[in-house]
């Protein structure tokens, strides 16, 4: 992973819908092929950034769990 | 030596809290609500309302009738709290002093924030569900998209709920066939809660309405009739339907009581304010992570006068904490519903929609006036 994170969010404690909303928002702000990393609580995140990068078309580039806290990172889609 | 309880808002939460402290404290409290109309306005009616079924005037009665003669009742607007002297500052320039304070304001909806809102209507306030009705009599078909501009709002299930009656609605008057309804949802299915979804996504298809995942209602543009998601994505309409964003009550903001949208923080069990030793907060007014809704009010409603009564009494806070209980019915049309239960430690369960939940549903909402507020249900 060479890429730098142009962005990184701490959505820790939020639960579900609001992780995607705010990673919606701050996805809004990148330039194409930037990255956005996401630290998140709820177990539910898990399925909803997979579903959500695939339908939006960002790639989810890596996705990790580490003492009950989950790390995203996404990548904008090129336009 | 009475203390002053005062208590902010007259909904679900402000009253039932001050009539269970009034009972309970009699002589040893003087129990105070402030509240903006002094009408007690049944808020889950209002879906009802947008399609007909209601009656404004049926939602609505007055605060005074339904809190105990021991209360007091000040119409009034809040306009500050100030911590320092346990002081409240009123709109008419009086001022109300409190030993203990329960915020119980509820939430407002800001349609103002979504860029070209003022073209969508809603169904989150008296007014708005009117206007919604009025435009549904007037609609001769089209495309109906119904979506949300902002989390958290009031009662997760009602777009969904919105959506199976319209499609009652539309069908009675046989322009059905000649209608689309959309509804736009923030995640990949019909709301939030995963099983409630599976169940009612089967009956979303068979009725014809189509649902559209991962589109937040960021912009809306009037002119063009048409709605653009966070996400990027654009669709056309001829009646839009948008729950608006809501934050917590320009009080608790200008009080610097809230978080950055005015939500109160409270411990999610004892209610507790999180900066304050005398201030407790109920319902759609807390930073709470769950349903904003009525049943969360009503549940929320004996921890917060238990903690209360104690404080007056100066004893230790009662064991009995909030449990994060949620229960709501969720209309799916044809004369039926389902219903949705949980709390922290349990997730969500929803039986097979059927006739008995609907009519469970109409009857609580008919019973309400004489059960709930007084505290007279658990």
């Amino acid at each position: 992973m060479s890429a730098t994170i142009a962005k990184s969010l701490d959505l820790k404690g939020l639960s579900c819908p609001m992780p995607i909303i705010k990673t919606a928002k701050a996805m809004k702000e990148l330039a194409p092929g930037q990255l956005l990393e996401v630290f998140a609580t709820d177990p539910g995140s898990v399925p909803d950034f997979k579903a959500w990068a695939q339908t939006t078309g960002n790639p989810l580039v890596e996705s990790s769990e580490s003492a009950g806290i989950f790390h995203f990172t996404l990548k904008k889609k090129e336009l | 030596m009475q203390n002053d309880v005062l208590i902010l808002g007259g909904g679900v939460g402000g009253t039932v809290v001050a009539n269970l402290v009034a009972k309970d404290l009699g002589d040893r409290a003087r129990v105070t609500v402030v509240d903006t109309t002094g009408i007690h306005v049944y808020q889950p009616g209002f879906l009802y309302v947008a399609i007909g079924q209601e009656h404004p005037e049926a939602l609505q009665r007055p605060e005074a009738s339904l809190l105990r003669h021991d209360i007091k009742l000040v119409v009034d607007r809040a306009t500050r709290v100030d911590t320092a002297t346990q002081k409240v500052v009123l709109a008419s320039g009086r001022t109300l002093r409190y030993d203990e304070l329960l915020l119980a304001t509820g939430s407002r909806t800001v349609m103002e924030e979504v860029p070209g809102g003022a073209g969508a209507h809603d169904f989150y306030t008296m007014d708005g569900a009117t206007r919604l009705f009025k435009a549904l009599k007037e609609f001769e078909g089209g495309k109906i998209l119904i979506g949300v501009a902002g989390i958290p709002y009031k009662c997760p299930p009602a777009p969904v709920e919105f959506a199976f009656l319209l499609d009652d609605y539309l069908r009675s008057r046989h322009i059905r066939d000649k209608s689309e309804i959309g509804l736009l949802s923030p995640l990949n299915r019909a709301f939030t809660i995963e099983a409630t979804s599976k169940l009612v996504q089967p009956i979303l298809a068979e009725r014809g309405i189509e649902l559209t995942g991962f589109f937040n209602v960021e912009t809306v543009d009037p002119i063009a009739k048409t709605v653009t998601s966070l996400e990027g994505d654009t669709m056309e309409y001829d009646l839009l339907v948008l729950v608006p964003p809501h934050r917590g009550q320009k009080v608790i903001e200008d009080s610097g009581l809230g978080d950055e949208r005015g939500w109160v923080p409270v411990d999610k069990n004892t209610l507790k304010h999180t900066g304050f030793q005398n201030i407790w907060a109920v319902g759609d007014a807390t930073n709470i992570p769950i349903s904003k809704s009525g049943s969360v009010a009503h549940y929320e409603a004996s921890v917060a006068a238990g903690a209360l009564a104690a404080a007056v009494r100066g004893e230790a806070p009662p064991t009995h904490v909030y449990d994060g209980k949620v229960m709501c019915f969720l209309e799916t049309g044809q004369g039926q519903a389902t219903t949705i239960s949980f709390d922290y430690d349990h997730p969500p369960v929803s039986p097979t929609p059927a006739r008995r939940w609907h009519w469970l549903k109409t009857l609580f909402n008919k019973t309400y006036w004489h059960t709930v507020p007084q505290g007279r249900l658990p």
